[in-house]
């Protein structure tokens, strides 16, 4: 029973946190945004915490569903957010197209691929006209029905944003106690060692992809609803890669709460860095960023509830 | 051949030259000790810095810049490996990758914050202007950057497979082990291999700021572009890198004259992808 505690309290607090900050806008938004990057780095977690391949390259699946939403409303006009199955559904076959080549790679050699391919859809999303080159599209400026999603504030999508949290970190959940959950897991450490064990790497490294690929692009499209523009720095940009990388390996690379601790901390870091600094301190925002990285990476790379669970272990001896 | 399209591959030796020279830096580190440095791109980018301050601040120009450019970023490189690289080595995957990579967010931002956003560029009249050599135009800067830039990635090579020095960084890539009961400190070797690659990083940057924009997220193009060459060289081979360089040069050239400049990333790109696909022990690599 003590093990469902605390996630109860917590997730308690998260459904009462917008009653607590009412009349602070700006906590809200805070909020509100927590959840989109929790959301972005647990779908990035599926394949690179559980599976162990660390893409750098998921802006792709982000900017293909930010787009998707932008492109019905501009071509078509529909709300944005009817992009969104769209953007899943063609980012699965991207995944499929990206992942059956490059997921033959292993370590360092993925990560370089991953890279390439983003900075590559990057590079063409600009010229494309049709995606609004390098100025980027915008959503709907007066919202004509409810399906906009235009808000005055940002708690509806707190709560939408919330919800579509708690469906994929049950699904990783259920994953995660699964078979596939265990062929992951044995794919992460040892690749050469899982497939002697009749695990079908390759195809069990696919499927994550194409699923971390659809819920990557699903939070692009929540993205486009809320903020109602990208273009393709803000959709594609190599930092919206790193961002997802970040916040999963800062709390836990391949723990369920693990990207959620991430973006607990590092999305308040960086709005408040943001504000702080202003214009000029987009910069420094990342040189903190970049630090913390370093530092995960030379002392705890493991993340942040790692520490909890060797605690655990010594009140375990 | 038409004279434009023998312009355009005299252009692409000239850059390809440059290209091999940072390329050989870390395809270095790379064969040496399988560890991927992602701040590659950003090392060249802090030595295309360093030349501009020189120029700045004391009015130098190139040759002033690269012995200047050479032990920053080596003290850089060595550095990095005894407070950084030396740690993870040997962490798990996720780890390795992270670190060099949050290296390089750190100093493209540090550099973004320091020097701003703006694009800066040396004057170009700071290598004697071009010159007319049989009906082809050369500009001094990018003659002297390819010249350099071919001399240093051989001498690197040169040192690498003739001498006393680099069979003993040989021994420690091939088994760090055995290297060490020969009486071979496999880590003093590892953080020269990490100054030689800061070095040669250092030298390409100095030389490319003399016609390049230099601007702070350079970098990311550059360790693309030195990513390919080393994909397309063999991991560890600096003659591969020397070679791929070259290549890359010329190709790029000719599809930003032949497609359009803004596709020529885009060719580049879609090529390692293709490497990388079919030979992902490097196109010149042994399997």
């Amino acid at each position: 029973m003590n093990r469902f505690l605390i996630p109860g309290a917590l997730l308690a607090l998260a459904l009462v946190y917008p009653l607590l900050v009412q009349s602070l806008p700006v906590y809200e938004r805070l909020g509100a945004l927590v959840l989109l990057g929790a959301i972005g780095a647990s779908a990035w977690n599926i394949v690179g915490g559980y599976a162990g391949q660390v893409s750098i390259g998921h802006a792709v699946f982000f900017g293909f569903g930010a787009y998707s939403s932008v492109v019905v409303y501009t071509h078509l006009g529909w709300p944005p957010i009817a992009g969104a199955p769209l953007g899943m559904a063609l980012s699965v076959l991207l995944a499929a197209a990206i992942g059956v080549p490059t997921l033959r790679l292993s370590g360092h050699y993925f990560s370089m691929a991953t890279i390439a391919v983003g900075e590559l859809v990057r590079v063409l999303s600009s010229t494309s006209e049709f995606l609004g080159g390098a100025q980027g599209l915008g959503g709907p400026a007066i919202p004509r029905t409810v399906f906009d999603l235009s808000f005055l504030s940002a708690t509806p999508f707190y709560y939408i944003f919330l919800t579509v949290l708690l469906l994929l970190l049950g699904l990783t959940w259920t994953i995660e106690r699964g078979r596939m959950g265990y062929y992951l897991r044995a794919i992460r450490d040892s690749e050469r060692a899982a497939r002697s064990l009749g695990v079908s790497v390759g195809r069990y490294k696919l499927y994550a992809y194409m699923l971390s690929g659809a819920f990557t692009s699903l939070a692009g499209s929540l993205y486009l609803c809320m903020f109602g523009f990208v273009d393709p720095e803000s959709g594609f940009g190599i930092l919206i890669s790193v961002k997802m990388v970040v916040m999963a390996a800062l709390g836990g690379a391949g723990q369920l709460f693990g990207p959620l601790v991430g973006a607990l901390i590092l999305v308040p870091l960086e709005e408040l860095s943001n504000s702080l600094l202003g214009g000029q301190g987009a910069g420094l925002t990342f040189v903190v960023y970049g630090a913390i990285i370093v530092i995960i990476a030379r002392f705890l790379p493991s993340g942040l509830l790692s520490l909890l669970d060797r605690r655990k272990v010594k009140r375990a001896d | 051949m038409s004279l434009t399209l023998l312009q355009v591959i005299v252009s692409g030796l000239l850059l390809g030259a440059v290209y091999a020279l940072f390329s050989s830096g870390l395809t270095l580190i790379w064969g040496m000790m399988n560890v991927v440095n992602f701040a590659h791109g950003d090392f060249v980018m802090l030595g295309m810095y360093s030349a501009v301050m020189v120029w700045t601040a004391l009015g130098g120009g190139p040759f002033a810049a690269v012995p200047v450019a050479a032990m920053l970023i080596a003290t850089l490189g060595v550095l990095s490996y005894f407070l950084l690289v030396r740690h993870i080595m040997k962490g798990p995957m996720l780890a390795q990758i992270l670190g060099t990579f949050g290296l390089a967010l750190f100093l493209r931002y540090a550099a973004f914050w320091y020097f701003g956003a703006n694009f800066k560029t040396l004057p170009d009249t700071l290598v004697g202007g071009s010159f007319v050599f049989m009906g082809l135009r050369f500009e001094g800067s990018r003659v002297l950057a390819g010249v350099m830039g071919l001399a240093i990635t051989l001498l690197l090579h040169f040192i690498l497979t003739r001498t006393a020095v680099g069979s003993r960084m040989l021994a420690v890539s091939e088994d760090a082990t055995a290297a060490q009961l020969m009486g071979i400190r496999p880590q003093r070797m590892q953080a020269l291999a990490w100054g030689l690659a800061g070095a040669a990083t250092g030298i390409a940057g100095a030389l490319i700021a003399n016609f390049f924009y230099t601007s702070p997220t350079v970098g990311e193009t550059l360790a693309i572009l030195a990513f390919v060459t080393v994909s397309f060289g063999g991991f560890g081979s600096v003659l591969g890198a020397l070679v791929a360089g070259l290549i890359i040069g010329v190709v790029e050239s000719l599809s930003a004259y032949l497609v359009g400049p803004v596709y020529k990333d885009v060719i580049v790109y879609m090529l390692f992808v293709l490497v990388l696909w079919f030979r992902p022990q490097g196109l010149m690599g042994k399997a």
